[in-house]
């Protein structure tokens, strides 16, 4: 017997819904059973806190007076893409200040970026504007300063192509000089290896083969809400997978939007990444209603099954040849060292446990405390495994 | 026995003169340098852990300041900002005193100044940039 998210959604609003988190679930689930876990918890919360370089803010300014059609625009000197209308213009992530040295000094610092603008709005700082147009007979401006703070702007969101990658590479360096990389510093003859997901607790590892989370899905976002309106970019779905359905690459991602309005500098940080540019860490927390025995199934996985690819990143991914050295389980990244080639390497993560567990706890009181109520995806993401196991009647 | 980690700020006019080396030599203390370095202002640094008595660590300390050279405890120059750090754990791949270093339990990242060194890596490959110098 399964639930609907109408009926979820009914004890969430009479305060009645038994809410766990990712982590909670697992031991939930090893003493009583997946199908008495089933009928006991509602949701399950999810969450990730790491950099996520497809990111950026989809912002309309305003028109000043008399009207611009904006050609190019900085905020505090990050140019903003304006190839759309009058004042719409998108912020990315990754875009640097004008006037960075970049990597001419190597490793560069890449101190501040289009992620740092995003912080600097959400926490309420003021930002420099500055824009030029040619003027057209309806848009006569051409040349706009102005401060500006995330109150003053009309419209602010979040817009984000690809987020909360399921799964990621463990990467490492076999070369024998320093590399910098976005998946941090690697240092020569596997110095270290570097990895980046909330393993147990991260959002699509939890929802395997996308049954609950799909288009439309309600999301907690940067500290804020916002909502899945995609697959991501390089949704990728055709990968090997454990016993249980969990992939063992990099798998589906998701395309996210919010309004920045409501969200927090604590869940959305401006990173500079030495050597390889700047980006925005953001916070993602996604709920899973337990629709059934085989969601909480998926969902009670725990860092000893899920398993990571170990790649080289000193030839192997800028080279593009798909080698990968070997897989190891979350379980084993976390306690900080693995073995890798007969090696004891010591590991370093990018993506925050700690805050991860912290977003999926918020989002477990928001539900409990029925501000925060579950969507039905509008559809579901691709993915040819579940679309099999549905044609079979399961 | 005193084992102490310190930073010392040679001014320009003693940067090519032997100092350090006396303290071995008159003030039987053993010392460790951790890190050196000449600004474009030619002032020098030195960090270094130095080890021996307490009455020689005393007289050795006095010496070097009677060389002008300034004498401050390490713990002060490596800070982090408690606002800034995620807890993401990018610091653990460089740090080569596991100063810095991951809580099981919370799985926060802990700063240990006692076991830091002011080597500085991590502070330039904090992505929040959250690890601070202070002079």
């Amino acid at each position: 017997m399964g639930k609907t998210i109408r009926e979820i959604n009914e004890r969430i609003r009479s305060g009645k819904a038994v809410v766990v988190t990712a982590e909670e679930i697992i031991d939930i689930v090893r003493e009583k059973g997946a199908r008495k876990a089933a009928r006991e918890v509602d949701v399950i919360t999810t969450g990730t806190f790491g950099p996520m370089c497809s990111s950026g803010a989809l912002i309309n300014l305003g028109h000043p007076k008399p009207r611009m059609k904006i050609q190019r625009a900085w905020l505090n000197d990050v140019p903003a893409y304006c190839g759309i209308a009058a004042v719409d213009i998108y912020l990315g992530a990754t875009e640097m200040a004008e006037h960075d040295p970049l990597n001419e000094v190597y490793p560069g610092e890449f101190r501040y970026g289009g992620a740092h603008v995003i912080e600097d709005l959400v926490a309420g700082r003021k930002v420099r504007l500055r824009a030029e147009a040619y003027g057209t007979d309806c848009y006569p401006l051409k040349r706009w300063e102005t401060e500006l703070t995330l109150q003053d702007l009309p419209d602010a969101r979040l817009f984000n192509p690809r987020n909360a990658y399921q799964n990621y590479n463990v990467a490492v360096n076999l070369s024998d000089r320093v590399i910098y990389t976005y998946m941090g510093v690697l240092r020569p003859n596997l110095g270290n290896a570097n990895y980046c997901s909330a393993g147990q607790l991260s959002p699509l590892l939890n929802d395997p083969l996308f049954r609950t989370i799909g288009v439309g899905t309600r999301i907690f976002l940067g500290g804020g809400i916002g909502y899945v309106v995609d697959r991501g970019t390089q949704h990728q779905p055709e990968v090997p997978r454990t016993p249980r359905g969990h992939p063992r690459r990099p798998s589906g991602t998701l395309a996210v939007m919010g309004d920045l309005k409501g969200m927090s500098p604590r869940y959305l940080a401006g990173y500079s990444i030495l050597g390889y540019g700047a980006t925005l860490a953001v916070g993602i927390g996604i709920p899973i209603p337990v629709l059934d025995e085989e969601v909480v199934e998926s969902a009670s996985v725990s860092d000893e099954e899920l398993y990571a690819p170990v790649v080289d990143y000193s030839v192997d991914y800028p080279q593009g040849t798909g080698r990968v050295l070997g897989e190891v389980s979350y379980a084993q990244l976390r306690s900080g060292e693995v073995e890798i080639l007969g090696r004891r390497v010591p590991t370093a993560s990018l993506s925050s446990y700690a805050r991860a567990r912290e977003i999926a706890n918020v989002l477990k009181e928001w539900i409990r405390s029925g501000r925060f109520l579950l969507t039905e995806p509008v559809e579901l993401l691709p993915c040819p495994d579940r679309e099999r196991k549905g044609g079979e009647g399961n | 026995m005193i084992r102490r980690k310190v930073v010392l700020h040679f001014p320009r006019e003693k940067v090519d003169k032997p100092i350090v080396s006396k303290l071995v030599r008159d003030y039987n203390l053993d010392f460790n340098i951790l890190k050196a370095s000449i600004t474009p202002k030619e002032e020098g640094l030195l960090v270094m852990e130095i080890t021996g008595e307490d009455e020689d660590y005393r007289r050795g300390v006095d010496y070097l300041e009677a060389c002008g050279v300034e004498v401050q405890p390490l713990s002060q120059d490596v800070a982090r900002n408690d606002e800034r750090c995620t807890h993401c754990g990018a610091c653990l791949a460089v740090c080569p005193t596991r100063a810095l270093y991951l809580d099981g339990e919370s799985m926060e990242v802990v700063f240990d100044r006692e076991e830091c060194v002011a080597c500085e890596l991590c502070v330039k490959v904090c992505p929040p940039r959250a690890m601070e110098i202070k002079y």
